[in-house]
């Protein structure tokens, strides 16, 4: 695994959330959480870090991101794409919409394309039932989304218009 | 209300709060099948996640089955440990972690030790229903252990013991669900992470996912090689010990057959590594007298307390994680290494053969000393002085594949001059051995008297942690002991932070010492095996006729003949090592 060098930012953001915690090994989870939030994501150099801010083994910090989906060591893209598998977009076709998504992006659930754009995951509904399926890329939703405008939607990100950059999460 | 009544299969049993079922159950004779489980009494050692459920036992007026070995027994509580919903529960949980189980038994390393095909006899398996997916993982092999996860059942025991027991945090379960698995982070390999290859998660394996490296196949191919003087050396904690792998008692020594043995598969010189032993009780002891007087004499750039280094885990373990403190252990190497230098010089001159046609092997209790003999700093031109470290399971395995019926055996003597030791040199194989091994030595040359007894029973004992003052003539010496590299973790921080008042400490890194290494016959959880073979040990030293190792006559010889004084120039170059920082 290549190592990367933390920015000096990173280690501090880093520090800072391990010390809002009480540097607490109990608080493993609630510090992942918020680091992930700060840095977008978990690569082994962050918790290695967190591993000794918190006194405990790499081993077990890794564990831990392993065990939550929501954790990630992948960075996400910068249009992060998540696609609603609630029971109500399910049943509307959402799984169509994720394959269409995968087949155009060439990526997996949890990965993000090798240009850094596109990330793909799955939530559990977003509370627009009565527009599903329903996605979002970055924090806007588009709701009854077909497989057909999956191409569409993915066009309207790549030719880079700065005017509907979605935030990354 | 302290005292509580329960009944296990319609017998009654009287039980202090807080027993568990499993417990109760023990205490009147029933036997309740566990895998996951596992206690050593005396060393605080348990391991109970609850996690296998092949333990379940059905509990009157409760509606699920309850794990025995992590749910308290309550007043009045009725069980039933084989009654049909148990027994059917019991199966298909058996089956289940079969179904994900590779059914290779045949050619498995474990065969035969394996907890996890004793338990499918036991509970009469006959066909596995459950059909599905079975996990593969990638085979890692590393210079002491191997890891085969397809063959893990999730004990998680060897997690216990890496992260509890020693604090080395290398294994943590990972994933989730069916990708579950116990791995180093970033599922790295065990040589680029801070393993120390203590081998206790190898000693506690249920199955045979975790293995120690197989060097019997290069020992024969030695053994069958003309050109080569093949010579041996057995550590003190595998006499022992090896019986067990002959349906001995635990406990019973058998050092005249070990070497009986020894001689009979080929080797042309049969040693003892209580030689080096002994000789490192002459380079350490005379270290720690030195640090000592000038101590005394107000110096203030020594470091004390001085820490001894046999261990080659433990060794790695403050490389890894206090290497700001590498210059505070002894820096003379560890009595399989000194026996090595020793070897491959002085007697390889007196055979006068050149070093790369004598081969080195030693038998030793431990997984680490394969790591510790490949240490580049432990060779010369890239010719090792020990050229391979077997366990003592190995060795066991070797006697039968040779057709030696070991029971049968009469006993011999070791050969000389390599093979000469003290009782000083056999307890090295128990914790606080090392440390009274070079008490006797200290004491004598620092006050030019006479021990008054040799015995120091104080320093003896199976508690991780002990201490005790032993008076030189006037002068108070602090001595700590641990074992167990959680419990040396706790005496190098007050080193770190300035509050030890030690002069000297001893470290093993396995629980009960070297004769509850990895290595050794698989105990099972049994922890009055680790306890009869301290005794053993401690019997062969009482009946030794010399029990000083600076009265050993081979080692007086060697000095005089070849290194001069213990800590000469030669004795540094041969004798001693130097420790790296591995974190930064």
């Amino acid at each position: 695994m290549p190592k990367i060098k933390l920015s000096d930012t990173a280690v501090e953001t880093i520090r800072e959330v391990c010390k809002t915690f009480g540097n607490k090994e109990g608080e493993l989870i609630n510090v992942l959480h918020q680091v992930q939030e700060k840095l977008g994501y978990l690569p082994a150099e962050v918790q290695e870090m967190i591993a000794q801010e918190l006194n405990m083994s790499v081993a077990k910090v890794y564990g831990v991101v392993t065990f939550y989906s929501y954790f990630t060591m992948i960075p996400k893209g910068e249009f992060p794409i998540s696609i609603c598998m609630g029971t109500a977009c399910y049943v509307r076709g959402a799984e169509q919409v994720l394959s269409e998504f995968r087949r155009q992006l060439k990526v997996e659930v949890g990965q993000t394309t090798p240009d850094g754009k596109f990330s793909l995951s799955c939530l559990r509904c977003v509370g627009a039932c009565g527009l599903a399926p329903v996605i979002m890329v970055g924090e806007k939703v588009y709701g009854r989304v077909s497989p057909q405008q999956v191409k569409q939607i993915i066009a309207e990100y790549q030719e880079g218009c700065s005017s509907q950059s979605a935030k990354t999460a | 209300m302290d005292i509580i009544n329960v009944t296990v299969d319609n017998k009654p049993v009287v039980v202090r709060k807080g027993t568990t079922i499993l417990e109760a159950a023990k205490s009147i004779g029933i036997k309740i099948p566990t895998l996951c489980h596992m206690k050593l009494d005396d060393l605080s050692i348990e391991n109970k996640p609850g996690g296998c459920r092949i333990c379940v036992v059905e509990v009157k007026g409760r509606r699920n089955l309850a794990p025995a070995c992590c749910t308290e027994a309550t007043d009045g509580m009725e069980i039933s440990t084989h009654s049909i919903r148990a027994i059917n529960a019991r199966r298909t949980v058996m089956e289940l972690i079969l179904s994900d189980h590779p059914s290779d038994c045949l050619v498995c390393a474990k065969s035969g030790n394996c907890e996890l095909q004793d338990m499918a006899h036991q509970l009469g398996i006959r066909e596995i229903h459950y059909k599905g997916e079975q996990s593969t993982y990638r085979e890692d092999t590393s210079p002491a252990i191997i890891r085969e996860l397809n063959k893990c059942i999730l004990c998680r025991r060897c997690e216990m013991m890496c992260n509890e027991v020693q604090t080395v945090g290398v294994l943590s379960a990972i994933n989730r669900g069916f990708e579950s698995v116990v791995s180093p982070a970033f599922e790295m390999n065990l040589d680029h992470s801070v393993c120390t290859y203590c081998g206790q998660c190898v000693a506690v394996c249920p199955t045979g996912a975790l293995t120690e490296v197989d060097h019997t196949g290069a020992v024969v191919r030695a053994l069958a090689d003309p050109t080569k003087t093949v010579i041996v050396q057995t550590a003190p904690a595998v006499r022992a010990a090896l019986g067990e792998e002959f349906e001995m008692e635990p406990g019973t020594l058998v050092t005249g057959k070990l070497v009986a043995a020894l001689r009979r598969l080929g080797f042309d010189y049969v040693f003892d590594t209580d030689f080096g032993a002994d000789l490192t009780i002459m380079e350490e002891g005379t270290e720690l007298l030195n640090r000592l007087t000038r101590h005394i004499q107000g110096d203030p750039t020594v470091k004390l307390p001085i820490l001894t280094s046999c261990c080659p885990a433990w060794v790695k373990f403050f490389e890894h994680q206090f290497p700001d403190m590498k210059d505070i252990p002894s820096t003379a190497r560890s009595p399989q290494q000194m026996f090595g230098s020793i070897a491959k010089s002085y007697f390889a001159e007196k055979l006068g053969i050149k070093r790369e046609d004598l081969v080195v092997v030693s038998i030793m209790p431990c997984v680490a000393k394969k790591y510790e003999c490949g240490r580049d700093e432990f060779a010369v031109d890239g010719n090792p002085d020990v050229d391979f470290a077997i366990t003592t399971r190995e060795l066991a395995a070797l006697i039968k594949v040779s057709n030696i019926q070991f029971r049968l055996l009469p006993n011999e003597d070791f050969d000389n001059p390599l093979g000469e030791s003290t009782g000083a040199a056999v307890i090295f194989g128990t914790t606080g051995g090392v440390i009274e091994a070079a008490v006797r030595t200290a004491y004598e040359l620092h006050t030019g008297k006479d021990l008054p007894r040799i015995d120091f029973t104080e320093l003896r004992g199976m508690e991780g942690l002990r201490s005790a003052v032993i008076d030189f003539n006037g002068l108070p010496i602090h001595i700590g002991i641990a074992h167990g590299l959680g419990n040396a973790r706790k005496l190098l921080e007050e080193i770190r932070s300035g509050k030890s008042h030690f002069h000297a400490i001893e470290i093993m890194s396995c629980p009960g010492g070297c004769i509850g290494g990895g290595g050794q016959p698989y105990h099972h959880g049994n922890a009055e095996v680790l306890k009869k073979r301290q005794m053993a040990i401690y019997r062969e030293d009482a009946n030794k006729a010399i029990r000083k190792s600076h009265e050993n006559p081979y080692i007086q010889k060697l000095y005089e003949e070849y290194l001069g004084h213990p800590m000469s120039e030669k004795a540094h170059h041969l004798l001693h090592t130097v420790y790296f920082d591995r974190k930064h």
